[in-house]
């Protein structure tokens, strides 16, 4: 059973870089061929500044952190027990390449379901750019299979 | 793309679908490299047994970014307030993923709440998912 004595708390802060050639990577493994999402001058004719940040990718970025394994590691779940059960975005305003966000996640929760068959672990996490604006607040629910 | 209108929408609006191509391991690693998720689970096949799967399977993320497409594909992506989901089954090698979305609800601030789908190609629930979306 995961400790619930990690409810609350703060995993460390990151500030990752957004980079366009891995937004165009991102854009061409998903299947994504709108050009806005893959040529900065259609961007621009659209009215973005640089390619914008799809999405779904904030999640991607959050695990371009130093240690990706952080809150595995904390809580001592086993990669093989992990299943992705719920993943929500909250969007304030929009992130481009060239944009340098700060990830700010915390463990909002932790409790069992079928009796204690399955654990579920809430993650929250709060999206800054390097203006200190509010991007996005994404949360994430794990799922820990046991037995 | 044309702006749509808050007054001009009505709930039972259907956003266009997309529909992927068969999820290969290909599509898989890709995907892996992509988004930076390097859970050996969705491309390590002898991994992914060992976890006692059957197989490697598509990581959720990967469904949701389609899920996400269907919405950008209708609204300019700065209109999206929110955009949630449930992963309800595990997406497999092979599966064709059909993502679709309507309006359920006109809501305050010129907002609509649209409830999006992912199938799979015999219209088994992969992804239970919806947006908010401000419109002009």
């Amino acid at each position: 059973m995961i400790d619930r004595r990690h409810i609350g708390h703060a995993l460390p802060a990151f500030t990752v870089p957004v980079e366009a050639g891995r937004l165009r990577f991102f854009a061409k493994a998903t299947g994504n061929s709108d050009a806005v999402y893959i040529d900065a001058a259609v961007a621009r004719d659209a009215g973005h500044p640089a390619l914008p940040v799809p999405p779904t990718f904030f999640f991607c970025l959050e695990m371009d952190q130093p240690n990706p394994a952080a809150m595995r590691d904390l809580l001592g779940i086993d990669y093989r027990r992990l299943l992705h059960g719920e993943q929500h975005f909250r969007y304030h305003a929009m992130a481009y390449a060239g944009d340098s966000l700060r990830f700010e996640p915390r463990i909002a929760d932790i409790y069992a379901k079928k009796g204690g068959a399955l654990e579920f672990v809430r993650r929250e996490t709060t999206v800054t750019n390097q203006h200190g604006a509010l991007v996005a607040e994404l949360t994430c629910v794990t799922v820990v299979r046991h037995g | 793309m044309a702006e749509l209108r808050y007054d001009d929408i009505a709930v039972g609006t259907e956003l266009p679908p997309l529909q992927t191509e068969a999820i290969s391991r290909l599509t898989l690693a890709l995907y892996c490299g992509a988004s930076g998720d390097h859970n050996p689970i969705h491309v390590d096949s002898d991994f992914a047994r060992a976890a006692g799967m059957d197989d490697v399977f598509a990581h959720g993320m990967l469904v949701m970014a389609t899920m996400a497409r269907v919405v950008t594909g209708w609204v300019p992506q700065r209109a999206i307030r929110a955009l949630n989901t449930r992963f309800v089954a595990i997406t497999h090698v092979g599966d064709r993923i059909t993502c679709s979305g309507s309006v359920v609800e006109k809501l305050a601030g010129r907002q609509v709440r649209l409830v999006l789908t992912a199938q799979d190609q015999s219209g088994a629930i992969k992804l239970a998912g919806e947006a908010i979306v401000e419109l002009s």
